[in-house]
């Protein structure tokens, strides 16, 4: 399809059959789905052992093919460095000197490419694979659409000349005038990065859920869903094409409306379910709308390479791409819970906690992160990151992560802190792509997944020892003693989480900050002052929400009424990994002055950066890559720290003074009580600034009224008058019809007929005498007759 | 042999037959005057047997007496069955038949 995919050399071909094979990722756990479906209640462990031997299977082929990733983009990167790759621009080579060392900061990037050579397409000229995280997809045809005629390809004005030039290399079959839809895997750094951690926090899941859904009433039908959930979500991780991206993005939102209602006796519970679906189906009109956009603008077609090389070549105008990017953020917006269509995500804590940790680490939410990163052409080059100082996205994503952070601060629910949390974390995620720090972006997803996750069944880990509750301040306390491995694994996510040096938080975090290029030194793609001020800001947000949290659960007096206890192993062991992971995964990312001032090799620097970004493709943007700066990673560490520091001296000032309390109360001396204003913002917290009110009572109440009325006065002066008319109408008829016709006519015809007989009967009737001589005579009569006429007529 | 004479005496006899069946109330009157009209018929069936020598009128005409003896048996038992059950034997008064 590609010219850069034929392009696979003979030592690529040999991992092809295994990047070939990698639908099986979601395929194994999709057919996990079914068996429990059918099977699973036959079985000796309900179904679970269908799912956990799934996942495990599709994680170890995610394993697998993560280290043969690896292994190709390494080879690739050294090949490198001592050859050149050479750059045919329609049919003119040009050499192109290739800086693909993982050394110099600076990327390999294309020579520029101008509108005129839009059909740039690096061949098979260099001997050594294809550059260094390309793309390797593999399709089938799924349907075609568009007649078979030649003329359809001319007669599609959507698609500019150049652009129509460059379809008919590309698109063999447009030049039929019949458009392939394909279904395929898409395999790049970003795909293999996210089958690696879905996989992996949904194995860990899966068996955390063996022990905390025990004995529930539905357990085999949660393990189905949970395997169908990590089957969607791997499909859309694997999409080639944007159709079935969007089609995993749906079945994602499907899974998790039944798994957040798993409990859907309780109205609350199938409200949240359904709170989550609708305010994604709002989002999701975005998304259609802008992979409509891109379809047509990119010639066409729906495949996500295709689309993203057209992007980067300027093939596609900027405003379209902007426009279809703008649509495309209110997908992001609904399904990754930016402002101001995050209400979902809080309330779909309703569902089981190894589900929100699912939900929140590895699947449902970082799908519109994913989006981004897998469209990021799209929005790189529409939203003008390059030189900007504000996008949409960027100022989105840093409005969210401050809100949801200031948010988290006024939870008495520990999940939904942790929920809040992750509303910030996501838009974290978001600036550091708006910002053009896309490696810092998708670096943060990675790190985010596994200190989430781990987070998250701390807190079912919590729950389960505290009776199924989750609120911190009437039933938790001093769980430290009782729960050492919940107590530890449960700080060092929140360490992570708080972006403390060195857990896996700080990198990520770091490396946004920088990439918003604002501090002095680190030179980004722009300069963000706005988003870089957010970030700063939920830098400290957490760590102090966080620790109030650490405090409120683990210090302190204990407030419950049960007895807590330490969780089984089954769902400590889960807990560990994830801690250990969080603890680990940020040296992945290490900034070059940071490794040599330590003295580790080289190679040990930015080796996620060289794994996941796509260098030297044409389908992804040249982006800069902002250095990193010590004293700014000094600053935004003591930013947390401090406001950590303060929380921690609010507490203890408290506790010195009423260990069993949880805030300040009028006796303690409230300082919420004492500063209007911050009363009142407190209240505007607990308010969740009011947006569900907004929604539901001004949005939705505002409009249902006088809808409502005007519903109403339609039905009763249009619709009733049409239908009284045509009523009124009918009965004339009817009358007319009863009265000349029916009586007239039908009841005339019948009643003349039975007293036509009526009479008859009664004229006869007289000849049935009974009296047999009457009989008698009549017939001697008659015989007398014909004897007369045998007579004298013959 | 003069036919008519016969033929004349059955008419008549027939016509006596006839309005005893009509005009009689009596049940064992219109039995007896229906014998009346059976016998005029065998008077016919013999005179037309001699007048044309042939012994099949004859023949019919014993049919006919076992027939009537039949009749007659079954008629009276009817009769009977009447009287037993009205005390009267008017044929008038049996009207249960009536349309």
């Amino acid at each position: 399809m590609f010219a850069l995919l034929a392009a696979e050399t003979a030592e690529a071909a040999t991992h092809s059959s295994l990047y070939d094979n990698v639908w099986l990722v979601p395929g194994l756990p999709a057919l996990s789905f079914l068996l429990i479906l059918f099977f699973g209640k036959k079985l000796p462990f309900k179904g679970a052992e269908i799912g956990l031997a799934a996942v495990g299977a599709a994680f170890l082929y995610a394993l697998i093919t993560m280290f043969t990733w690896i292994g190709d983009v390494q080879d690739s990167a050294a090949h490198g460095d001592e050859e050149e790759h050479s750059l045919v621009v329609e049919g003119l080579s040009v050499g192109s000197p290739v800086t693909g060392s993982p050394i110099t900061e600076s990327p390999i990037t294309e020579s520029p490419i101008t509108e005129s050579t839009a059909s740039v397409v690096l061949t098979a000229e260099d001997s050594h694979g294809p550059p260094r995280g390309a793309a390797i997809v593999n399709e089938v045809e799924w349907f075609s659409i568009g007649s078979a005629s030649g003329e359809a390809a001319h007669s599609d004005d959507g698609a500019e000349d150049h652009d129509e030039e460059a379809a008919d290399d590309g698109h063999g079959a447009s030049e039929y005038g019949k458009y392939p839809i394909s279904i395929g895997t898409l395999v790049d750094g970003q795909s293999v990065m996210m089958l690696f951690v879905v996989t992996l926090v949904s194995l860990l899941v899966h068996l955390y859920s063996t022990e905390y859904v025990k004995g529930d009433r539905r357990y085999t039908h949660y393990f189905a869903f949970l395997s169908l959930f990590t089957a969607s979500m791997l499909f859309m991780v694997l999409s080639s094409s944007t159709l079935q991206l969007i089609v995993g993005w749906e079945l994602v939102g499907v899974c998790s409306f039944a798994l957040i209602g798993h409990w859907w006796e309780e109205k609350p519970n199938s409200d949240a379910a359904l709170k989550a679906f609708l305010t994604n189906r709002v989002g999701d009109i975005g998304l259609l709308i802008g992979m409509s956009i891109l379809y047509f603008a990119a010639g066409r077609t729906f495949s996500i390479p295709r689309i993203n090389e057209l992007a980067v070549s300027g093939a596609i105008d900027k405003n379209t791409l902007m426009i279809a990017g703008t649509c495309l953020m209110a997908a992001v917006m609904s399904k990754s819970g930016q402002f101001i269509l995050h209400t979902w995500l809080p309330d779909a804590m309703a569902g089981p906690t190894p589900v929100s940790a699912l939900i929140h680490a590895a699947t449902m939410v970082v799908a519109g992160v994913y989006m981004i990163g897998r469209l990021y052409p799209v929005f790189y080059i529409g939203f003008g990151m390059d030189g900007g100082s504000l996008n949409l996205m960027a100022f989105l994503g840093g409005l969210t992560t401050v809100g949801g952070g200031l948010l988290a601060f006024v939870q008495r629910d520990v999940k939904k802190v942790l929920a809040y949390s992750t509303v910030s974390q996501l838009g974290y995620m978001v600036l550091a792509l708006g910002v053009g720090a896309y490696t810092a972006g998708m670096f943060h997803l990675f790190t985010h997944a596994f200190f989430k996750a781990c987070l998250f069944l701390g807190a079912g880990s919590l729950s389960h020892a505290c009776h199924h509750s989750f609120d911190m301040k009437s039933d938790m306390g001093g769980l430290r003693k009782v729960m050492p491995v919940t107590f530890a694994t449960f700080v060092i996510g929140t360490l992570a989480l708080a972006g403390i040096p060195p857990l896996a938080g700080f990198w990520s975090k770091d490396e946004i900050l920088a990439g918003a290029g604002v501090w002095p030194g680190t030179e980004g793609n722009g300069t963000f002052t706005i988003p870089f001020i957010f970030g700063i800001m939920t830098a400290a947000l957490t760590a102090a929400y966080m620790t109030r949290v650490i405090w409120l659960v683990f210090f302190g007096e204990y407030r419950g009424h049960e007895h807590p206890h330490e969780s089984p192993k089954i769902m400590t062991i889960p807990l560990v990994i994830l801690a250990t992971l969080a603890v680990s995964v940020g040296f992945l990312n290490m900034p070059s002055p940071f490794v040599k001032a330590i003295g580790l090799p080289e190679g040990w620097a930015h080796r996620f950066e060289d794994w996941v970004e796509p260098a030297s493709v044409s389908t992804f943007p040249s982006i800069k890559h902002a250095n990193p700066s010590l004293s700014l990673a000094i600053f935004a560490s003591f930013c947390a720290l401090g406001a950590a520091g303060a929380v921690w001296m609010y507490y203890k000032r408290l506790y010195a003074k009423d260990p069993m309390a949880t805030e300040y109360t009028a006796e303690t001396g409230s300082i919420m009580a004492n500063v209007a204003p911050l009363a009142m913002a407190h209240k505007v917290l607990e308010e969740k600034y009011y947006l569900d009110h907004l929604y539901t009572d001004a949005i939705a109440g505002g409009t249902k009224g006088p809808l409502a009325r005007f519903a109403n006065w339609t039905n009763q002066n249009i619709l009733d008058g049409v239908v009284n008319l045509v009523g009124l109408l009918s009965a004339a008829l009817g009358k007319f019809v009863y009265q000349f016709i029916d009586q007239g006519v039908i009841d005339g015809s019948v009643n003349a007929t039975g007293k036509s007989a009526s009479g008859l009967g009664g004229i006869l009737r007289g000849v049935q005498s009974g009296q047999i001589r009457q009989y008698a005579s009549l017939m001697f009569g008659a015989a007398a007759l014909m004897a007369a006429v045998l007579i004298f007529a013959v | 042999m003069f036919l008519n004479q016969f033929l004349l005496f059955a008419a008549v006899l027939f016509c006596i037959g006839i309005y005893g069946v009509l005009a009689r109330k009596n049940g064992v009157l219109v039995l007896m005057s229906i014998e009346l009209i059976l016998n005029s018929v065998n008077i016919n069936l013999v005179a037309f047997g001699a007048y044309n020598q042939d012994l099949a009128g004859q023949v019919f005409a014993l049919f006919i007496i076992a027939v009537a003896a039949a009749e007659v048996g079954v008629g009276l038992a009817i009769v009977l069955l009447i009287y037993r059950n009205r005390r009267s034997i008017d044929v008038a008064k049996a009207n249960l038949l009536k349309g």
